[in-house]
């Protein structure tokens, strides 16, 4: 099938940026969006020109590297990341527009690329629990109920894409705040912590620019692992607590 | 070049404890006068980059990706081995270890494997301490499967995210010592060579590859935990910008590469479906704990899977290794597959492709507990494929997952230069020439979390390492010759993108220097590769510019190092006149088609030091002579 794309090219985060014209020749079914991509790219290098440039590394949907909004769906019309969305999902002759993440707190790189570093900023507030290597007691000696840590799972399986954030009219992080605090505070061994981690990592958030959340919800819809909204309504819980 | 491994002496299960105790040790006050690099942030580095900053070294940590978290670890799916016994069906260090040795077919240094065993209970505490979400079972205690290679139910998982709890885990750490102000971390900065003064390790060069500046940073050791160098066939499992240049600069500094030909291809993966395939994507090996690999018994049969009966289907691990069946290891599922479909009898579109089938798991257990195991794996199948593995058996094909080569290292984890340390899948130690499933995540973890912090300090105490600054001559001369190297990549501006060699490198390691192995067809390889090369610097074109975020220029530099490392890994399988784990020769076989080992000549690991000249490929083979003491040499059977 053949596609006629538009896509954001924009030199660095100084640069305006603005929307070009492609086409894609020959795309078949089986391919994933960014091998699509990766055929306009070399027709780009071969007639003398630069390809477009975009994030992406381990394409099995986990490193959360890839980040591209598509006909304004961030990763597209499927619940994926970019990198398993396939062709299939596609007619041929349709348009697609394809942007970088769009956020005050994640400036763009190049191209579809932005910088999320603001992510790592708001882990390296409060993400984590503090124990050092070796202070660890045998891994059996705490039981966990098997629902806890199901729940704490489910959580912890953000990838750090920064979908949702770039899903939200307010360019809220909550969700991906929200799913860390879950994660580490569903947990026997984070829940010591939890009070002070809530704090920091949204004061983090908030410092970053990041957006308020007004409960859309639309990131838990463009979320790739399907991160709950439950997890938000915990984050809101505990930082309430926090205060007592 | 000596190889001197530093195995301590005494009874296996003492040498890791009288060797702690007998190094030096670096008094807690002066540890932060040392400087420490560390040069990815997968599992090994960014355990490695939390523990010794936790100690009080002054590290500083580098990655390709733009944040720590995004290293290829990530995608490990399916579990991590700890000799924890937590099942009661006879697990122990000593089993481990022997079931690490022997699935490495007698390849590897029985004392490392036998510490990896020895410190993978600790790595199970470690992470659960760090908030790791393992999976439990209904009393609250941590769950078990059973991988493959083993008879014991040992590997811990996270669903079929294990890698990435795991990594999460570590980079939590990292990032708790980064707001202690005890770890500076550089993202998006990649190392293009290694600075030696004094013939010590002082030091590295880095692109940034957002603005495309050359940096040098000094240090007082430098670990590289850069992984593996599987990409060399452009297609494999691993990520995209994996890539083996930190580790092959280091080697043409004089870092000796060991066992170069020792490449794990992974038997479950989803088969290539078209040319313009950019990576192949693994099935946890954790599958074939319930699924079953077949494949028609007539040739040619292209009916769908649910209409051939089972009395036409030749469920081959099944028939030809009744003990461990569908849990056979790797590199003996690989070949049984590829015999398959060079019989005719592989599936789907392209018949390189072999069945692998839950139906009978499905109607045994019931589709919940399948999907409670597998549900995301199953999903991505889907995504991918586009069929329902609830309803159709997979199709699966071996690919190129893992390098048991890498880097030589003592028992230390010091490479051939003083001061160069490897750890994880970049370092060559553990897993001989085959690695068992779930023994990757905790081979990174032990190097990081225990082995390093424990060996590190011995070689910070006992020299004496003068300051050095970034002005000195060895970082100059470093830097001019890495931006010369890429301006004159620059400049070729050829005919053929870097992915069009790149992908032709790849066709001629997986025909050559692939599942099974030729004297001929090395030698051809060999001679290929090298041709290519001379035509990468001739007509390659990179296009842009080097001053901004452009990968083109990031591949480019990485693929110039690939076409060297394929003559190498094909140099070192023409060498090695044997069949071991995954290095298989067709020369040598069994009647039965069963790997051949000639232990009298090659129970060695084989280290390569450059002696050529810039592009001018030339190495001196040593020999580490392997001993096994404690785990009696013997024909690898899981019949």
């Amino acid at each position: 099938m053949k596609l006629n794309l538009n896509i954001w090219r924009q030199k660095s985060s100084k640069d305006k940026g603005h929307f070009e014209k492609y086409t894609a020749n020959d795309v078949t079914e089986e391919m994933s969006f960014l091998e699509m991509l990766d055929v306009v790219n070399e027709d780009l290098i071969l007639s003398g020109k630069e390809p477009v440039a975009f994030d992406h590394d381990c394409r099995e949907g986990i490193c959360g590297s890839c980040s591209m909004v598509i006909n304004g769906d961030p990763h597209g019309p499927e619940k994926s990341t970019t990198c398993q969305l396939h062709m299939r999902s596609f007619k041929d002759g349709e348009t697609l527009y394809i942007e970088p993440w769009r956020a005050k707190a994640f400036p763009v790189v190049r191209d579809l690329i932005v910088d999320r570093s603001a992510f790592d900023r708001i882990i390296t507030a409060g993400g984590y629990i503090s124990v050092s290597t070796g202070n660890a007691q045998d891994a059996n000696a705490t039981p966990i109920p098997k629902m806890d840590a199901d729940e704490a799972f489910m959580s912890a399986a953000c990838i750090g894409c920064g979908a949702c954030v770039a899903s939200c009219k307010n360019a809220s992080a909550s969700l991906f705040v929200a799913a860390k605090t879950s994660h580490l505070g569903i947990l026997p061994q984070g829940s010591v912590e939890q009070k002070g981690r809530v704090k920091k990592m949204v004061a983090q958030m908030d410092a970053e620019g990041f957006g308020a959340c007004t409960n859309t919800g639309s990131c838990s819809a463009a979320c790739p692992k399907g991160i709950s909204l439950d997890n938000i309504a915990r984050l809101n819980r505990d930082l309430l607590k926090s205060n007592f | 070049m000596k190889l001197e491994s530093h195995i301590p002496t005494g009874a296996i299960e003492d040498k890791w404890d009288n060797h702690k105790f007998s190094v030096k040790l670096v008094n807690p006050s002066n540890k932060r006068k040392f400087k420490v690099i560390v040069v990815g942030t997968g599992l090994a580095g960014s355990s490695a980059a939390a523990t010794l900053s936790e100690l009080g070294y002054d590290v500083h940590a580098f990655c390709i990706h733009d944040s720590p978290r995004r290293a290829h670890s990530i995608a490990a799916q399916g579990g991590i081995n700890a000799a924890k016994n937590y099942q009661n069906d006879g697990d122990s260090v000593h089993r481990l270890f022997y079931d690490t040795v022997k699935g490495g077919d007698f390849r590897s240094r029985e004392a490392n494997v036998y510490r990896l065993a020895q410190v993978s209970v600790n790595i199970i505490d470690q992470a659960v301490a760090q908030g790791v979400p393992l999976a439990r079972e209904y009393g609250g205690l941590l769950a078990n499967r059973s991988f493959g290679g083993a008879q014991v139910s040992r590997t811990f998982y996270a669903r079929g995210q294990t890698g990435q709890q795991l990594l999460i885990g570590a980079y939590s750490s990292l990032m708790k010592q980064v707001d202690r102000g005890a770890v500076k971390l550089y993202p998006r900065r990649e190392m293009l060579d290694l600075v030696k003064i004094d013939d010590k390790a002082r030091g590295i060069t880095v692109r940034n590859l957002v603005t495309g500046e050359i940096e040098s940073h000094t240090a007082d050791a430098v670990l590289l935990c850069t992984g593996g160098y599987g990409n060399v066939f452009f297609l494999s499992t691993n990520a995209r910008n994996s890539n083996a240049t930190a580790a092959w600069r280091a080697h043409k500094k004089g870092a000796a590469f060991s066992n170069p030909c020792f490449t794990q291809i992974h038997p479950t993966c989803i088969p290539v479906s078209g040319s313009y395939q950019s990576k192949l994507t693994l099935m946890s090996e954790s599958l074939r704990n319930d699924g079953r690999v077949w494949v028609p018994k007539a040739q040619g049969d292209k009916r769908l899977a649910s209409e051939i009966p089972d009395a036409e289907r030749d469920y081959y691990l099944e028939r030809v290794y009744p003990s461990f069946g569908n849990l056979a290891p790797r590199d003996v599922a690989s070949r049984q597959a590829k015999y398959r479909t060079d019989e005719g009898k592989g599936v789907g579109k392209t018949g390189m492709a072999v069945f692998l089938d839950f139906r009978d798991a499905i109607s045994r257990l019931g589709q919940n507990v399948i999907s409670e195991r597998y549900g995301n794996l199953f999903e991505m199948y889907e995504k991918i494929t586009g069929e329902n593995p609830y309803q159709m058996p997979m199709r699966i094909y071996p690919a190129v997952h893992y390098t048991m080569g890498g880097l030589w290292v003592d028992y230390n984890l010091q490479s051939t230069i003083p001061g160069l340390h490897v750890l994880g899948e970049a370092n060559f130690s553990d897993h001989g020439a085959n690695r068992l499933g779930a023994s990757a995540l905790m081979q990174g973890l032990a190097d990081g979390y225990f082995v390093i912090p424990a060996t590190l300090g011995n070689y910070l105490a006992s020299n004496s390492l003068e300051k050095v600054t970034e002005d000195h001559d060895a970082f100059r001369e470093s830097k001019d010759r890495v931006s010369k190297q890429i301006d004159s990549l620059l400049n070729v501006n050829g005919d053929k993108t870097v992915d069009e060699f790149h992908r032709q490198l790849g066709n001629i390691m997986w025909e050559k220097v692939g599942m099974s192995r030729t004297k001929e067809g090395l030698t051809e390889g060999i001679s290929s590769i090298s041709k290519l090369r001379e035509e990468y610097h001739q007509n390659v074109r990179v296009p842009g510019d080097k001053n901004y975020k452009n990968e083109q220029v990031e591949k480019a530099l990485r693929v110039s190092d690939f076409l060297e490392l394929g003559q190498l890994m094909a140099q070192d399988a023409l060498d090695r006149e044997e069949s071991c784990g995954g290095h298989f020769r067709v020369e040598h076989q069994t009647e039965d088609g069963e790997a051949k080992r000639n232990d009298n000549d090659f129970s060695h690991a084989s280290a390569y030091e450059f002696t050529g000249e810039s592009k001018n490929m030339n190495w001196t083979l040593h020999k580490e002579k392997l001993e096994f003491e404690n785990v009696k040499l013997a024909t690898r059977s899981y019949k």
